[in-house]
Parts: C-alpha cells; sequence; structure tokens
C-alpha cells in the first residue's frame, strides 16, 4: 500500500519554496518521494521523528533482505504485487541446499560440489543453486564448527545456519559473519537472550513460529531492537498449510499494509517430504506461492534442472515475452537446396523448431519472423503472423538469396494463411503446410529434403 | 497495530459441470474460492481430478520410460484405458492423433467407434480430444458425438473456427464441450460467449491451452490464475466454467522429459502443480507416477 504524495506534503514543513531539497516546492518533494524518486533526508528541516516516521512509511512493503556477500550475495523481498498478471515477481527465491553436520566427509563434500558445479545454461542464462544450509543435528558443537569453517573456506556460496542452540548458532555466525549468513531459527522461547547477540554482529535472522500470528510480536520486538534484515518461517507443515501461511503473509504486506509481516519467508521442503521427488514438488509450489528462500535436503542435476527453471519461468516478467531476433538462422549447414522453415519468434516456440531440426539431421533454414514474442498460433491470433506479414518478411530478409527453390514450409496450426501467403509472394513460392507440432517434424523433414535435392 | 488475518468471502461461483453418465459421473468446478484456499470462506466441494492420456494409435515417440507403465497394452487402446484403472484415474483421456491429416488421416467413422468402445470399457467418464485440425474435427467430433448419443463424453477441442458445427453435435447428442482458445483471455472469452449462444454454459468447460515448463508454462499459469480470479473475484460469468489443463503430452515432448525419467516426471508434475495451483480443475497427465506423486503433494497432512 504505497502512500500517496498528498499525504506526505502535510508531513513536510511547508516552508514555502526554500528549494533547499532540490525541488521547487514542498508537494514536488512529496511527489518525487512517493514515486521513490528521492530521499527524506534532502528536506534539512524535518525533525528527527518526523523523518522516522516518513522513512518507515516510504519503505517498501516487503522489506530487501540479503543473504551472502559480493556476487553471490542473494537478494529477496521487495516484491510488490501478489500475483504475477499484476506486474511482475522481481526478486527470485534463493534455492539452497541442506548439509548436516551428520553426513561424513564424503557426502559432505559431494554436496560442495553441486553448488559449485550444477549450473545449466538456460536460452541465454546460468541457472544454478545458490545458497547452502548448514544444520547442527550431531549434538558436537566442534563437528559443527568445523563443518562451518569448512564451507567458509572451501566456497564462496551465501550461508544459512540452523542451530536450536544459541551458543552453537553465534560461535558459527562468528566464524563467517562476514558472509552475511542467516541465523535461523530465532523463536518465542529465546529472543530475548538472541537480540544483544544478534547485534553484535548484525547479519539476517530467520525467525520461526507455530503460526503467522505468533512471528508478529517477534518481528515487532526485533524491529525496536533495530534488526530488520529478518526472514519468516510460519512453521507449515505440508503444503495446505504453506499456502494458507504464505497467502497470509503475502496479504498481510501487501494489500493491509501490514509491517509486522512485511518480510520476505524461508521454507523447509527439506524438512517437509520425505521422497526426493515429493521434496522437489513441494519446493515448486513454493516457487509459485511466493517462498523468498527454499532448502532442499538434496539434489542431483535431473531434480535441479526442473526446479531451475520453475524458477525462471514464475520469474520472468510477464509484460516482456522473451524474444528472438527476426532473420533467417541456420540449422547445420544449409546449402541452396536445403528446407526453408518459417516460425515465429517467441524463444521457445524458435527452440523447439530448431532442436526439432536439429534431432532429424537435416540442414535447414529457419525464418524467424518478428511476432512481438507470441507463439504461432496466438501471434496468428493477434494478426501478427498473417500471410501478408509473413510475405513480406520472407521477401526482405534475404532467403530468397540463399536457396534455389521456392518451396516454403508454414507450422501446420496456421495452414490458413497458405492462400494469403502465397499471394504475397507473388505466387513465386509455394507454401507447404508443415506439422501441426514441432514433434512432427523429424518425420516430415527428411522426405521434403529429399524432394528439393532430387 | 492489530492483525487480522485476510479471509476473504468471494461471490462468484464455478459452475459444475458433470461429465459422464450415471455412476460414471463425475462433477467437476463449482468452487467459489480460489484453489486450495481453504482458509477463506466458502468451498470447494469438488476437489481437483486427473485424467491420464491414451491416444488411438501406437505412439511412435514416446521415451521408453513413458511407455513403461502401458507397454503391455500400449498398441490397445481399449485395454489401455482399462490398465488406467489400476492408477485411480478419475476420468480417461483419449486422443484421436490418427485421425490428423498429416498423422494417418484416419476416418471419422473408425475413431467414433474407438471412442464407444473405450467409454463402454471403463468404468470413469471419457475424454476425448480430435487431432485439433479444424475441419477434420468437424466430421471426427461430430460423428463421435452421434456414436456415443447420450454417454455424456467431455468432447474437443471445440474452436472459434467451428464451434457451431461441434458444438451442435456435442449438444444434440447430450455431451460436454471443451472450449479451446490459444493462450488469450479477451479470445477465451470471446469464444465462450458465441459458444453459450447455442450452448448451455454449464456444460462447457475451458481449454486455455497448457504449455510445458520451460516452454511457456509461466503463460499458462498467469492465464489460468487470471481466468479463474476473474470469475470467482469479479464473478464474470464467461470464465465461470471449469478449467481443463491437458499438459502431459506437451511435457512429454520436451526433450528434457524424454532424456530421463526423474526429470521427465518433474517436468510433467512441476507443471501439472502449477497448473493446479493456478486454478485448474482437471488435468489430464501422461504418466501414471507423475498423478501419484501429485495427489500425494497435495494430500499431505
Ligand atoms: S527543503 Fe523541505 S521545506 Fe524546503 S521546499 Fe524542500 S521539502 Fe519543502
Amino acid at each position: 500500500m504505497p502512500i500517496a504524495g498528498s499525504e506526505i506534503v502535510k508531513m513536510l514543513p511547508g516552508k514555502k519554496p526554500c528549494k533547499d531539497c532540490g525541488f521547487p516546492t514542498c508537494f514536488a518533494f512529496a511527489m518525487k518521494l512517493a514515486s521513490g524518486g528521492a530521499t527524506v533526508d534532502k528536506c534539512p528541516y524535518l525533525s528527527e521523528e518526523v523523518k522516522a516516521k516518513l522513512v518507515d512509511l516510504l519503505a517498501p512493503p516487503i522489506k530487501l533482505v540479503t543473504v551472502g556477500s559480493g556476487e553471490n550475495a542473494v537478494k529477496v523481498g521487495n516484491e510488490e504485487v501478489i500475483y504475477r498478471h499484476e506486474k511482475t515477481f522481481v526478486h527470485s527465491p534463493g534455492i539452497a541446499l541442506l548439509i548436516s553436520d551428520k553426513e561424513d566427509g564424503a557426502e559432505v563434500e559431494e554436496k560442495i560440489k553441486k553448488i559449485k558445479e550444477l549450473q545449466f545454461p538456460w536460452v541465454g542464462v546460468n541457472l544454478k543453486a545458490n545458497l547452502l544450509t548448514l544444520h547442527f543435528a550431531s549434538g558436537d558443537k566442534n563437528k559443527f564448527l568445523a563443518l562451518v569453517k569448512k564451507v567458509y573456506n572451501s566456497t564462496d556460496a551465501g550461508i544459512i545456519l540452523i542451530s536450536e542452540d544459541l551458543d552453537v548458532l553465534f560461535a558459527a555466525r562468528d566464524i563467517c559473519a562476514d558472509r552475511h549468513p542467516l541465523l535461523y531459527p530465532i523463536t518465542k522461547g529465546d529472543i530475548d537472550k538472541a537480540i544483544p547477540r544478534i547485534k553484535e554482529n548484525l547479519t539476517p535472522v530467520g525467525l520461526r513460529g507455530e503460526s503467522v500470528e505468533q512471528l508478529i510480536p517477534l518481528t515487532i520486538k526485533l524491529k525496536e531492537a533495530g534488526i530488520e534484515e529478518l526472514v519468516l518461517d510460519p512453521g507449515s507443515k505440508n503444503l495446505l498449510e504453506a499456502i494458507r501461511d504464505q497467502t497470509s503473509i503475502r496479504k498481510a504486506a501487501l494489500k493491509q499494509g501490514f509491517r509486522p509481516l512485511g518480510y520476505p519467508t524461508i521454507a523447509f521442503p527439506a524438512f517437509m517430504a520425505k521422497d526426493g521427488l515429493k521434496e522437489m514438488l513441494v519446493g515448486s509450489a513454493f516457487i509459485n506461492k511466493w517462498a523468498s528462500i527454499i532448502v532442499f535436503s538434496d539434489f542431483d542435476k535431473y531434480s535441479l534442472l526442473p526446479l531451475l527453471v520453475q524458477r525462471l519461468n514464475i520469474y520472468t516478467d510477464p509484460r516482456f515475452p522473451m524474444a528472438v531476433e527476426e532473420k533467417y538462422y541456420e540449422v547445420g549447414e544449409p546449402d541452396e537446396s536445403s528446407p526453408v522453415l518459417v516460425t515465429s519468434n517467441w524463444a521457445l516456440t524458435y527452440f523447439l523448431v530448431s532442436s526439432a531440426v536439429e534431432a532429424a539431421k537435416v540442414p535447414a533454414y529457419i525464418c524467424v519472423k518478428d511476432a512481438e514474442g507470441l507463439g504461432v498460433l496466438t501471434a496468428w491470433a493477434a494478426g501478427k503472423f498473417s500471410g501478408d506479414s509473413v510475405g513480406t518478411f520472407i521477401k526482405k530478409c534475404g532467403i530468397e538469396n540463399k536457396v534455389k527453390h521456392r518451396k516454403l514450409v508454414i507450422p501446420g496450426k496456421v495452414a490458413r494463411i497458405k492462400g494469403e501467403l502465397e499471394d504475397a509472394l507473388n505466387l513465386k513460392w509455394e507454401v507447404i503446410i508443415g506439422p501441426r507440432e514441432t514433434t512432427g517434424i523429424g518425420a516430415f523433414l527428411p522426405g521434403l529434403a529429399k524432394q528439393l535435392k532430387g | 497495530m492489530d492483525y487480522k488475518a485476510p479471509v476473504e468471502a468471494y461471490t462468484g461461483v464455478v459452475r459444475e459441470v458433470t461429465i459422464g453418465k450415471g455412476n460414471k459421473s463425475l462433477k467437476i468446478g463449482g468452487e467459489n474460492i480460489l484453489p486450495l484456499h481453504f482458509f477463506d470462506q466458502g468451498s470447494n466441494p469438488n476437489p481437483v481430478k486427473f485424467a491420464l492420456e491414451i491416444l488411438d494409435m501406437k505412439p511412435e515417440d514416446w521415451p521408453e520410460h513413458a511407455v513403461e507403465p502401458f507397454k503391455d497394452v500400449i498398441s490397445d487402446p481399449v485395454s489401455w484405458a482399462k490398465k488406467c484403472r489400476g492408477f485411480a484415474v478419475d476420468a480417461v483421456s483419449l486422443f484421436l492423433m490418427s485421425t490428423d491429416p498429416a498423422v494417418k488421416n484416419a476416418p471419422a467413422d473408425k475413431a467414433a467407434a474407438l471412442a464407444r468402445e473405450v467409454a463402454e470399457a471403463i468404468d470413469v467418464p471419457l475424454i476425448v480430444y480430435g487431432s485439433g485440425d479444424e475441419k477434420k474435427d468437424v466430421e471426427v467430433l461430430s460423428k463421435v458425438a452421434e456414436v456415443c448419443d447420450g454417454m455424456n463424453l467431455l468432447i474437443g477441442p471445440v474452436l472459434k473456427e467451428n464451434y457451431e458445427a461441434v458444438g451442435k453435435a456435442i449438444l444434440d447428442h447430450g455431451h460436454t464441450a471443451i472450449a479451446q482458445s490459444p493462450l488469450d483471455i479477451n479470445l477465451l472469452k470471446e469464444l465462450n460467449v458465441k459458444l453459450s449462444k447455442i450452448f448451455p454454459p454449464d456444460r462447457i468447460v475451458i481449454d486455455p491451452l497448457s504449455s510445458a515448463l520451460g516452454y511457456g508454462m509461466e503463460y499458462s499459469f498467469s492465464l489460468i490464475e487470471r481466468v479463474k480470479q476473474i470469475g470467482v473475484i469479479t464473478k464474470d460469468s464467461m470464465t465461470m466454467m471449469p478449467i481443463i489443463a491437458n499438459l502431459g503430452g506437451e511435457c512429454w515432448k520436451t526433450k528434457q522429459a524424454k532424456e530421463n525419467k526423474k526429470q521427465g516426471l518433474l517436468w510433467e508434475g512441476m507443471t501439472a502443480l502449477s497448473l493446479l495451483l493456478a486454478g485448474a480443475n482437471i488435468l489430464v497427465l501422461r504418466h501414471p507416477e507423475t498423478l501419484k506423486l501429485i495427489k500425494e503433494t497435495i494430500e499431505a497432512r
């Protein structure tokens, strides 16, 4: 619930146009503050009290929290909408791998290796998990601290520390404090003891409650103590509870403007599901349903990739479709008698078509027409893949100099543009209706290639 | 600062649609809450349902790990359909692939006879999808409707291009329609408005097209989420229909699902769970293990 400029101006000194803030009037300054284009400290005439109040009112409804440092810092929070279709989600959740100090040396090595090495190139971005969670479960303090040291020294990943024992938690924190680790869990029972220790060396704190309500007095207390980088765990035990709790927190922050719940959340599929696949599935649901840090007991390349793609999908800005450049692309080493296919420029359409052509082992040209990043059928429905416009593109893209034949394959789903397209190409091209699905390309293309050669 | 848990009460109610007849019937929709929002006021009398897909011909491009659960029946759609029962399905979805002019161009009456045989062989309702070829489907789906007269199958896709003819046959023979439009809320509403003029809206199920994880899933997710919200929250009559997410085929055609079984199950499972969380009322899956995983995940207590 952003505050309006007209509300802010009531709190400003109203010293006519003194302009010390750099704006012509208090009102202009207020408007700028409301839109996030200026900071409160620019006006020198505000009392400390008013200043603090304004800073609070202008703070984003969900606090930004940073776990980790340097290049590997994971920033979460600062979200503006409940549903992604309202605008977009902003900070994609941290995906954390849990290492327990009960695991043996080889297992620990293996997991450290996973965090470093499991990376996947995907449509121009590099996908990877980005946090390690260290869990004190052995009861042996020295063992846990040795694990923390090892991880601290051998990776530069952000760290989440889990210990029910505060002494162990803070001793571990002291080893890796400059890595800005998240300390978890702070609970109703130990918060008073914890506060002075947290303040010795401020890093983010994860609060655990048995319900959403139980978290509220805890966040209020910590904020009063000046500890504001908080992450919430409402203690959900299964998917239904998770949806209830995450929905409550998100709506409290964004719809009700309720500050004490205006923090990112942490979720533990690692502790919720016994079966590895179900753990990944619960984790994927947390991606849809707003968790900011998601902790897994284990994963491998086959279970991590789908999860990371899920995260990428849900955090893609729906206002900007992924598109590839309009031009003809060569698959393999096509020559003057190779097939020519045309499709739309939605990145995924292009990747599906090009990987199908590649798999068919037939060198070919794929002419990608700009359709504002829409898929073929949607593009056609929106008038961006009409026979006329495809014809114009084919004429100007240069493909006519690359092949001697004049046979153009269109996607089966837009078979209806055949006539219009042939007209637009002045009947110089024969338009061939290709398969409806890219899965049909493997069976279709070799026959056509043969025909074009012979 | 006092906190009051945000409990919503909405006025829109998704139409409750019945598919199948008698003891084979199944209700979908009917909710006035958002998906799994049991903490709000209202209810969902018919929790999400699951169907498995079968094809009318032996699949050619399925990876071995997708064929495996059905390997002994994969060439015989009737036995295949019967075998689905062992996996606790709520419905079976028959895809008349072979009728596609680009595949085998199999004749309509043969497809219709098969649909009837399958529908009679199983004790759950049957969903029938044509090839999606808008012209051929007029012939095929009309014939299916006629031959299966009175069985109340869920038949589609009914498209903007053929809704009059296909819609009439579905209506005349007592079936329920799947209205399909390509990933666009306006096209979807437009089709529902047109179809509703000749067809009772409480016998329409919306298919907004489901894309696979990594291949546009987020479009389907956000579209379904919007359709559900516009129906339940703002009470828009033309989006208050149950939603079918036909996603199995889309997921299993990806390179990632074919490459490795675990990756395939998660590819399909994450797509399914996303669309379920967005608001789908019935999901069509390919792999029985995915179905089991999803059910156990949402039913965990
Ligand atoms: S410096 Fe302060 S008092 Fe002066 S114009 Fe700006 S807001 Fe108003």
